[in-house]
């Protein structure tokens, strides 16, 4: 057989700097040392690579698709660290041994048990670069994307989550340099984005944060998240030599070229000129691509399945083959086009969206088709597993590449060096902010700030109730307070309920990383908590900057040993997990960010708590240690302040408070539930207010912190983690009470009607605000 | 969650009970009124148009759902593709859906289509001009929130009887915000009392359009409207959303779900009257 290699493609042949120019030349994105081994291979098997074949290293090499930094030896000081994934992320998960994990970090999404007949399939994805470049486009074909990833472990989406970061948004437009977007521009696009694409496929979204930080401007992070209902039977793996691959779903065309490669690229003022890598979102193609694929898992017609994402046709086949410990042989000529002028290599990159890859063994093709033909999907057979260990392409009779999955898999890796990054704190925490504090103004200057005031204006424009699922929402009624997670009921007949929460603080990222994602699971866990759930599972999304750079590298190092040491602490495994580097704009680099998605189970749905305040005249107790530590809160960025000590997790004495929590808030005597973040104390309080329009009598007790005693605005406004407000039904304190021993908690006030009043340590009134003041102060930002 | 419990003889009669949720591409909202209806014990099916078109079987129902979604896509005029497509395939099945007087329920797009169809008002049985429509909301996006709505006592609408006067659904819709042709149609619509319920206050007053009680910005807060026999219903909240307990917004306030909400009613209602109907 005769290999079309081109005259101009003798990458053999030529020297080594010409070699990288034609590699580069094809956009393939490998670098000089990938090149270097791409061409000592083939000099070893004696002949020259084909277009098509360094297309489809390029595809696999890329770190969007092999995720080279966090799987490749990192040099860190004395340390060498054997990749970040095997030596804590995954470590975490196989060390805790949890019995009810089903697929961690294996497949498309994370499993975990969720009933007898059910599981739980859970993914969140990064769409950082083609939001950037158009707002819209990225962020829909971002969710698009990762309910694919669900239905690629053959599971129903049944709930979608978005974290978003932005700059902010009084950014001043002279300041821009050209090319770069403004904020209000990004996340318009981005919200609009995210709500089309969700409320048209039919899931909703129940749970996300919107974030904002000058380090974003020019730039938007986007998480997009899928959970999944799995019916045990439906999980199936079964592929093997002979099954017939299908492509299903939208026909191929010339989008997202390269879209891996360039996912790795900074953005510039090329903005523009990087649109064509963003590929194009059709949620109702989705929609009956979704149908077609729940019923071939219920009729258990296909051996596997995943979804066409980064690197198109190259990525699915050549994974699913492998996989499944096949070769592969594949008839591009086959694929559907929606423009006929692609050539063959840009049949099998391209990564036009509302694509599924099934396998299906031979007998059962004409029912796969007849199922997707009924959907109005168009399906065809494009190829078939085979023998062996090796990719075979071919276009109408010519013979395009063979690639042995040996040499595809095995890209090398590189050496990397970081150094410890510098604990950037700017000494003390300044004493005198505190002690000319008007703590009253200061709090309505906090709920107006952009991350802590109410996103309802946002969050109200995607579809939470579709499904008809939703039991604990976003927003509590009528007023709409803020819930601390979303709860869905999933399956019918069953009360067991899905708690799904998240956690994370880029400001944290720009001071101290490890302690940021220590802090980032620590809230993503009390979130959950504090509704309810308990068996917690988590997912890690990592956005980082320019890794190149040994601190950045040293950052992601130290937020990784965190993720090992407090995911082991809390005793919650990750099962899934993705990430997004090289984040940088021309006006520097982002804030190293880890979002946390914590999913927990509540046993029955009626253990559920809301945060709203129930009833006037029950007691209010702070519940956890409260320290000064400021470091990323929303009081300094308030006083234009940044430094400080980022707060602190002490997993033992948090996990243990979290196991009493859980048996504390299944009592009918615990009314609502607030988690203690963003804004601290002072925030949690009024936002508990708000849904009922309730008030609150708080006189604050004096805590002692070390050798010194936190003033009344340290202990209304620090950050501090592991921290609860818990309503407690009059006359039933003792009850609680006892069963908190050995735990730090007091009894801080009352609740009242209309009214939020805090006094000081001296019985001294310090606020005295109509709720209503503080509802509009919060809800006035965005409306 | 209490289920339904049905005597024996009201339960077989139930069973014999067939009723078709009609879906095309992008429908999304048939499996939560399919559950419900399942819960009624009655015989649901969920086909695609193009199903129904190839066994012709429409009448072979005793009712017809019209569920929520973005059928199409709602690429043109929400609802306007799938009932243009009902115009040219299956316009006599439909009419004689309708004039066998069994009943007719739109949700959300559902709603649309049925405006679309001509069937509401309906003062112009299956017209090709549509003589209302769902426009875009006044606040221009997307709105997903509960709403309390006002029912109208003077309205004969089959699906509204057992409903309280002040009752709760969620909204979830981009265009729901119903406009009239002319201001002679909208008369005709008050006058014959075809609006089913209004969106309301907590304390029972109307909307009087201000926002957010009124979603959408729809005139008259019009939010159910039904045909002159009262056996076709549109409505843009979502009873199906609002039919457990455990799906009100503030269930967590006693800690132990009801068991059921307002939409349990009207889904009640329309099976009751095909009951009586058999």
């Amino acid at each position: 057989m005769k290999l079309a290699v081109q005259e101009s493609l003798k990458l053999v042949a030529s020297d080594e700097k010409r070699a990288f120019q034609l590699a580069k030349n094809l956009g393939t994105g490998l670098d000089e040392r990938e090149v270097k081994e791409v061409r000592s291979y083939y000099r070893k098997i004696g002949r020259e690579p084909t277009e098509i074949e360094l297309q489809t290293i390029g595809q696999t090499w890329s770190e969007h698709c092999f995720h080279k930094i966090f799987k490749s030896p990192i040099q860190i000081g004395k340390n060498l660290v054997d990749g970040l994934l095997r030596s804590y992320i995954s470590k975490a998960t196989e060390e805790i041994e949890a019995n009810w994990l089903i697929s961690a970090f294996k497949d498309n999404a994370g499993i975990i048990k969720f009933e007898e007949t059910y599981s739980i399939a859970a993914k969140v994805e990064t769409h950082n670069h083609p939001s950037t470049i158009d707002p819209f486009g990225g962020a829909a074909t971002g969710v698009g994307g990762v309910i694919r990833d669900i239905l690629g472990v053959w599971a129903q989406p049944i709930a979608n989550t978005d974290v978003l970061c932005f700059g902010e948004l009084d950014f001043p437009y002279s300041k821009l340099p050209s090319g770069i977007r403004h904020p209000k521009y990004l996340m318009k696009g981005v919200v609009a984005g995210v709500g089309n694409y969700g409320n048209n496929v039919g899931i909703p979204t129940v749970n996300g944060a919107v974030y904002f930080d000058n380090s974003f401007t020019g730039y938007t992070l986007v998480f997009c998240g899928c959970i999944g209902l799995l019916k045990n039977r439906n999980y199936v793996k079964s592929a093997k030599p002979g099954d017939i691959l299908v492509i299903a779903g939208s026909r191929t065309g010339r989008d997202g070229i390269h879209g891996v490669n360039f996912a790795s690229e900074k953005i510039g003022s090329n903005a523009d000129k990087l649109r064509p890598a963003v590929q194009i979102p059709n949620p109702i193609v989705e929609e009956r691509l979704k149908r077609a694929v729940l019923e071939i898992a219920d009729r258990h017609l296909a051996s596997a399945i995943t979804d066409l994402g980064g690197g198109g046709f190259s990525s699915a086949v050549c994974e699913t083959a492998r996989g499944y410990g096949c070769g592969a042989e594949v008839d591009l000529a086959s694929v559907p086009l929606s423009v006929q002028d692609l050539a063959p290599w840009e049949i099998w990159i391209s990564e036009t969206q509302e694509r599924m890859l099934l396998v299906v063994p031979e007998p059962t093709l004409a029912k796969v088709l007849s199922v997707f033909e009924r959907e109005e999907i168009e399906a065809s057979a494009f190829g078939k597993l085979t023998e062996g260990n090796e990719l075979y392409l071919h276009y109408r009779g010519e013979h395009l590449g063979r690639l042995d999955f040996g040499f595809l898999f095995g890209p090398p890796l590189p050496k990397l060096v970081a150094k410890t990054p510098t604990t950037k704190v700017a000494g003390k925490d300044p004493v005198k902010l505190f002690a000319q504090a008007n703590v009253s103004n200061d709090l309505l200057a906090v709920l107006r700030s952009p991350n802590v005031a109410s996103k309802e204006a946002i969050v109200r424009t995607y579809d939470h109730e579709v499904q008809g699922n939703t039991v604990v929402k976003p927003f509590q009624y009528p007023n709409s307070g803020p819930n601390d997670a979303a709860v869905i009921k999933p399956v019918p007949n069953s009360d067991r309920g899905l708690v799904i929460s998240c956690g994370f603080n880029p400001s944290h990222g720009l001071i101290d990383t490890y302690w940021m994602a220590a802090s980032a699971i620590d809230e993503a866990i009390r979130n959950n908590i504090a509704v309810g759930g308990r068996r917690i599972a988590l997912l890690d999304n990592f956005a980082w900057g320019d890794v190149d750079k040994p601190e950045n590298l040293g950052s992601l190092v130290r937020a990784a040993e965190a993720c090992y040491a407090f995911a082991k602490g809390f005793g919650t495994p990750f099962i899934s997990g993705k990430d997004s580097l090289y984040n940088e704009t021309p006006l520097g680099e982002i804030a190293p960010t880890l979002v946390i998605t914590a999913l927990g189970i509540v046993p029955e749905i009626s253990r559920c708590i809301s945060s709203d305040f129930k009833e006037p005249g029950n007691s209010i107790y702070l519940i956890g240690e409260t320290k000064s530590e400021f470091g990323g809160s929303e009081y300094f960025r308030m006083k234009h302040f940044r430094g400080g000590l980022v707060p602190r997790v002490d997993a033992q004495v948090a996990s243990s408070l979290y196991r009493t929590m859980n048996r504390v808030l299944d009592q009918p005597f615990a009314r609502s539930c607030h988690d203690l973040s963003a804004g601290g104390l002072a925030v949690a309080m009024a936002e508990m207010c708000f849904a009922r329009m309730l008030g609150a009598t708080v006189y604050l007790p004096e805590i002692q912190s070390g050798k010194s005693k936190l003033s009344e605005t340290e202990t209304l406004f620090s950050e501090s983690n592991s921290r609860f407000l818990v309503e407690i039904q009059q006359g039933e304190e003792d009850k609680f009470e006892k069963m908190m021993k050995g735990f730090v908690f007091t009894k801080i006030g009352t609740i009242s009607t209309n009214k939020l009043q805090i006094h000081d340590h001296a019985k001294k009134k310090i606020i005295d605000l109509p709720i209503s003041e503080c509802y509009n102060a919060w809800k006035g930002t965005f409306s | 969650m209490e289920g339904n419990i049905f005597l024996g003889d009201e339960f077989m009669q139930r069973e014999r009970i067939r009723i078709c949720v009609m879906r095309v591409g992008g429908s999304n909202r048939d499996g939560d009124i399919a559950s419900c209806l399942e819960d009624q014990g009655v015989n649901v099916e969920i086909l695609h148009l193009n199903d129904i078109l190839r066994r012709r079987n429409l009448a072979t129902y005793d009712a017809l759902i019209f569920p929520g979604g973005f059928a199409y896509g709602d690429y043109v005029r929400a609802g306007a593709i799938w009932a243009k497509r009902i115009l040219s395939f299956l316009k006599d099945d439909m009419r004689r859906f309708v004039e066998a007087r069994k009943p007719i329920l739109g949700i959300c797009n559902g709603f649309q289509v049925l405006v679309e169809l001509g069937l509401l008002p309906g003062f112009d049985f299956l017209s090709e001009q549509p003589q209302s429509a769902l426009a875009s909301n006044k606040s221009g996006h997307f709105e997903c929130r509960w709403v309390t709505l006002r029912r109208n006592p003077r309205s004969n609408c089959l699906f509204t009887r057992n409903l309280p006067d002040l009752f709760r659904f969620p909204v979830a819709h981009g265009e729901g915000r119903f406009i009239a042709a002319n201001k002679e149609i909208l008369d005709r619509v008050v006058e014959s009392n075809q609006i089913a319920f209004q969106y309301a206050r907590g304390d029972g007053k109307l909307a009087d359009s201000s926002y957010p009680e009124n979603p959408n910005g729809s005139i008259l807060d019009i939010a159910g409207l039904s045909d002159p026999s009262g056996t076709i219903l549109g409505l843009m909240p979502h009873p199906e959303d609002a039919y457990w307990g455990y799906q009100l917004p503030d269930w967590t306030l006693g800690r132990k779900p009801e068991a059921h909400g307002d939409g349990y009613a009207l889904i009640k209602a329309m099976v009751d009257y095909v009951e009586q109907a058999l």
